[in-house]
């Protein structure tokens, strides 16, 4: 398994001015992974991306928890709708094209 | 250079309280934030415009020259020299917290620079010293179905700017990568922005793709279709020799698998390859083949 960087929890509550609990609430949401490692908590870099995206949503549109997780489930769907577009458009473009 | 209506923008009247602006913006920033709408151009330019509508309605100051001067903004020159010598203090930030939604100064209007001298806050106005992230870039790129057969290095042009990458086997058509930090520069040392490229592939003249399967039409004559024989195919990666069954129907299917196309970062992984007989019936039969045939119908 590849080796993922992970980032200190505590360096970057300080960096974006958050407690940690809200990030340990976002965790109970089941919206972000946190490890621990010798009692101290990490952000693996692959959850960076959207733990940014949370706080931008919560910061410049006011949204609470709650409808921050409505909102990621949705865009995850918007998401896997559009690459299924992308696959069906692709389709329809072999009966276009021949 | 046009001017923009920021009252327009924010769907309000000219006589709206502060509460009523926040109330405004707080509703279009919602439906035009790029996180909620990723990948749309549209959205994020109207965002950016909603963004600089607040920028100006919300600071008292700013509102009193936007609607002093208003539509006539073009003889504001007298108020940007005064502006320049004055100390603005309107840039109370609080936070360091990156914006890294694509949004930067650099995203204000003309109108808006012309008449404010770039004083943008950036979204929220409330972010001093605030570091952005830099825009990120879109490009497309064209290619051949058999471009993206195998994983390859190509360089691209991209704002000036030479830069090579790694375009993965098995890459669909219409599918975008990130290429980070590729894109504009951050502000106030925020991370640069990335670059997203879209793929547009072409389709082939022989090879028809789904997913990770591939279709391909073979012609076979009569004779091996009905006694069968041995064809030669070519597929992605060189000819293979196929054994046709005798009595091969027309229109029927064989399956060569492992010879589709590559699967998407899943090394030495392929799809299969579907061979389709298309029988020919001779045309222009001789008068001898003409007997010999009715001689076969009759048999």
């Amino acid at each position: 398994m590849p080796q993922q960087a992970l980032i200190s929890a505590d360096e970057f509550c300080t960096s974006h001015n958050i407690e940690f609990s809200y990030m340990r609430n976002l965790q109970e949401f089941g919206m972000i992974e946190l490890v621990t490692r010798h009692e101290v908590n990490y952000i693996p870099e692959n959850q960076l991306e959207k733990l940014e995206r949370i706080l931008r949503l919560h910061d410049d549109l006011d949204i609470n928890l709650e409808g921050i997780h409505a909102v990621t489930q949705l865009l995850q769907r918007i998401s896997q709708m559009q690459s299924e577009i992308i696959r069906l458009q692709n389709r329809l473009r072999l009966y276009e094209d021949f | 250079m046009a001017f923009i209506d920021y009252y327009k923008a924010l769907g309000i009247n000219k006589n709206a309280t502060e509460k009523e602006i926040k109330t405004a913006y707080r509703k279009q920033a919602r439906k035009y934030h790029p996180d909620v709408n990723p990948n749309d151009k549209e959205a994020h330019k109207k965002f950016q415009e909603v963004n600089e509508a607040n920028e100006v309605l919300s600071d008292p100051d700013k509102r009193k020259k936007y609607d002093q001067y208003g539509t006539d903004w073009k003889h504001a020159d007298q108020f940007e020299q005064q502006a320049a010598q004055q100390q603005y203090n309107g840039r109370n930030y609080d936070s360091g917290r990156a914006y890294s939604g694509g949004f930067t100064e650099d995203d204000f209007s003309d109108f808006f620079n012309s008449m404010f001298g770039g004083q943008g806050g950036g979204f929220g106005g409330s972010r001093g010293q605030a570091r952005y992230k830099g825009q990120d870039f879109n490009a497309e790129l064209n290619l051949n179905l058999r471009d993206v057969y195998h994983s390859h290095k190509q360089t691209l042009t991209v704002n000036g700017k030479n830069i090579r990458i790694t375009i993965p086997a098995g890459i669909e058509n219409g599918q975008t990568i990130k290429i980070k930090g590729h894109g504009g520069a951050g502000v106030n040392n925020g991370p640069t922005g990335d670059l997203y490229i879209t793929f547009n592939i072409a389709n082939d003249p022989e090879f028809k793709r789904v997913g990770n399967d591939l279709y391909k039409t073979a012609h076979i004559d009569l004779y091996t279709a009905v006694l069968g024989g041995e064809i030669t195919v070519g597929t992605m990666d060189g000819r293979v020799k196929l054994k046709v069954p005798a009595g091969t129907q027309n229109g029927s299917k064989v399956k060569l698998k492992g010879k589709g196309f590559p699967k998407y970062k899943k090394e030495d992984e392929f799809g299969d390859l579907f061979i389709t007989y298309d029988v020919k019936i001779p045309t222009n039969l001789t008068d001898e083949q003409k007997r010999l045939f009715t001689e076969l119908a009759k048999s």
